[in-house]
């Protein structure tokens, strides 16, 4: 972790100017963490992302009712003591399929955001360290991928592959791989000429580790921001996804799903609609506000 | 100047290319036979020999890509497999529609981002800039299928405003010449029916442009407060100039870039977000044509309405980067 400088213009301390220099500096991820905790909306966001997690591990706990269990006779109830959110047009208790929606949601952003950063990473690290014709090659699908707006490009994909959750994933992953990579290779092009890594090559580092010890860890930092922005992004899309019918398929409780599903009762039952989309705006703002907060913690720089 | 946009047109060559492989392969890649699963399971071989045969399915792959090339440079987008029109007669009105709504949304996007970004930036830290920076900062987190949702149960179903579904009064139409209807209500001479159609457009207008809206607000209020910040600024300032002047004439001016770069992005968004609006409030745009061809499987129409799509986003944005040297000539390429 030491070798992480995000303020690359700070000259690399000889041994000898080490030994002078006390206290020590600290940890610049430390340093981070600290300026994050200062940021009012990044602990706002904190608190909400925290909140969400623990509902999703805690599903079963918290809920009264079971999340598929139809009940024609409570059918389109208002919110109450028994249906805290309400019920749905079949008499689903909807508190409980909202909690049970947060575990989707998160899994696929996760998995979303995890697929897209590693593939990304790959292809971006191929293309800024190795350059000529494989960097042509990368960076030109990277734009012709771009040039589709995103959502249509993730309904294509669906469109080929049948419409599920897990395909929604996967093409929700697809289409953020050249967002990562892109930036993964700004980044590496940029470290690239800096000396320390010429260092290493004369000291007969070969690439593979240069990349792993070297480039990747200081590449860290806009990846971490793009990433905790691409969890928000990435729930926003399956949502659409679901809404759309082309995610996840019923009785899932997603919560675009549990819109689309609602959008006839918004006016005799305007819960039904209310709270799914509520959630999926809380989580994704709380992600947008950690990422705003990271952004401006780990990378004074990047702000713009 | 000249050699510029030549350049950045040659440049676009591989990218379109690139968009043609990508909507060309969507049939293929459907998994297993594409025509037994466009036609269903219970299908005769007949059928499906026919289908194939239609779609030119039995050609090496790089010659249908060629007769698909071809047949695209002559502007034929192919057959309808539902309804067999030709598609390029036949996508017109949803893509008038499409861009319509997109217009009048990148209006609204536009108009109030730049001026709350404005506002924002130079009273900052003022009530007024955190309200809309949390507003903008909600916006952008705002599934816009939902927004969509709750405008029409407030302000068409609650309170009446605005009409929720459709373009236009479907029991006194008005002759269609462009599609556009703001333009061919004018043309028929019918000003009741122009703000009737501009109504219809207020609701999916607004949910569509808001993404797009907080985006250019906290984009513009950013690039402000570093212009704002510079010497000249604090110069003319000292001249006495009228705030409103320094702030529009003085400061926006030189801000504008960053904000162009993410309206021409943003147009993706609206693009995109389109398929979603359309859906909701019932407009027969090109996003809806292409949802229901999914519903159909009718591939022809999703290839193309997919192609078309991303072939305007990629306009729009060599629009907006030739836009960038034209405002700002010291920008050399």
């Amino acid at each position: 972790m030491e070798t992480v400088r995000p303020d690359k213009q700070t000259p690399i301390p000889s041994p000898e100017q080490e030994a002078h220099t006390v206290p020590a500096p600290a940890s610049p991820w430390k340093e981070a963490f600290r300026q994050l905790r200062r940021n009012k909306l990044a602990v706002v966001g904190m608190f909400i992302i925290s909140f969400f997690i623990l509902i999703a591990v805690f599903a079963p706990l918290l809920t009264p009712h079971q999340v598929s269990t139809m009940n024609a006779a409570d059918r389109l109830q208002g919110p109450s003591a028994d249906y805290w959110f309400g019920t749905d047009d079949l008499g689903r208790d909807i508190f409980t399929r909202i909690v049970y929606g947060a575990r989707i949601s998160l899994m696929v952003g996760f998995f979303a955001v995890t697929g897209a950063l590693i593939f990304g990473s790959m292809l971006g690290i191929l293309a800024g360290y190795f350059g000529r014709w494989v960097d042509m090659l990368i960076s030109r699908v990277f734009d012709i991928m771009l040039a589709f707006p995103s959502i249509l490009l993730a309904i294509a994909i669906v469109a080929i592959l049948g419409p599920s959750l897990q395909n929604a994933l996967i093409a929700i992953a697809i289409i953020n791989i050249p967002i990562f990579g892109r930036l993964v290779r700004s980044k590496v092009i940029s470290i690239r000429e800096e000396e320390y890594i010429m260092a290493a090559k004369a000291q007969g580092m070969k690439s593979g580790r240069i990349l792993v010890h070297h480039v990747l860890p200081n590449s860290m930092a806009p990846i971490i921001v793009q990433a905790t922005l691409g969890f928000g992004t990435a729930i926003l899309e399956a949502a659409a996804l679901g809404f759309l019918g082309l995610g996840a398929q019923p009785p899932t409780p997603e919560w675009g799903r549990m819109l689309s599903d609602a959008r006839q009762y918004i006016t005799s039952a305007p819960w039904t609609v209310l709270f799914p989309g509520l959630s999926i705006m809380l989580v994704v703002l709380g992600f947008n506000m950690i990422g705003d907060g990271l952004r401006d913690a780990l990378d004074p720089k990047m702000k713009h | 100047m000249l050699a510029y946009t030549i350049r950045r047109v040659l440049m676009l060559i591989p990218v379109l290319i690139g968009m043609s492989l990508i909507t060309f392969s969507i049939i293929h890649l459907i998994p297993g036979n594409p025509a037994q699963t466009i036609l269903g399971e219970q299908a005769t071989p007949q059928a499906i020999e026919q289908l194939e045969e239609q779609l030119g399915l039995n050609e090496p792959y790089f010659v249908q890509y060629g007769e698909y090339m071809m047949s695209l440079l002559q502007g034929d987008l192919g057959q309808s497999l539902r309804t067999n029109a030709d598609i390029t007669n036949e996508m017109w009105p949803f893509l008038a529609a499409t861009i319509e709504l997109t217009l009048f949304a990148m209006i609204f996007a536009v108009v109030v981002g730049v001026n709350a970004g404005i506002i924002s930036a130079w009273k900052q830290n003022s009530i007024f800039d955190y309200t809309s920076m949390l507003i903008a900062l909600i916006g952008v987190s705002m599934p816009i299928f939902w927004l969509g949702l709750m405008q029409q149960w407030i302000f068409a179903q609650e309170l009446g405003w605005f009409p929720a579904f459709g373009r236009g009064n479907p029991r006194d139409p008005v002759e269609t010449v462009t599609y556009f209807y703001l333009v061919d209500t004018l043309l028929a001479g019918r000003p009741d029916q122009f703000f009737t159609s501009l109504g219809h457009l207020v609701l999916p207008g607004v949910a569509l442009g808001t993404i797009p809206m907080a985006i250019i607000a906290r984009m513009t209020r950013s690039s402000m407060l570093e212009v704002l910040r510079s010497d000249y600024i604090r110069t003319v300032e000292a001249k006495g100039i009228h705030h409103l002047s320094v702030v529009y004439r003085h400061g926006f001016k030189n801000a504008v870039i960053p904000v162009l770069t993410v309206v021409g992005l943003q147009t993706g968004t609206l693009l995109g977000g389109a398929i979603l609006t359309e859906t909701i409030f019932s407009w027969p745009g090109i996003g809806r044509y292409v949802y229901e061809a999914i519903g159909t499987r009718d591939y022809p129409v999703i290839q193309s309405g997919i192609l078309v799509i991303a072939f305007m986003f990629v306009m729009i944005n060599l629009i907006v980067d030739l836009l960038y040297s034209y405002i700002d000539p010291r920008i050399k390429y």
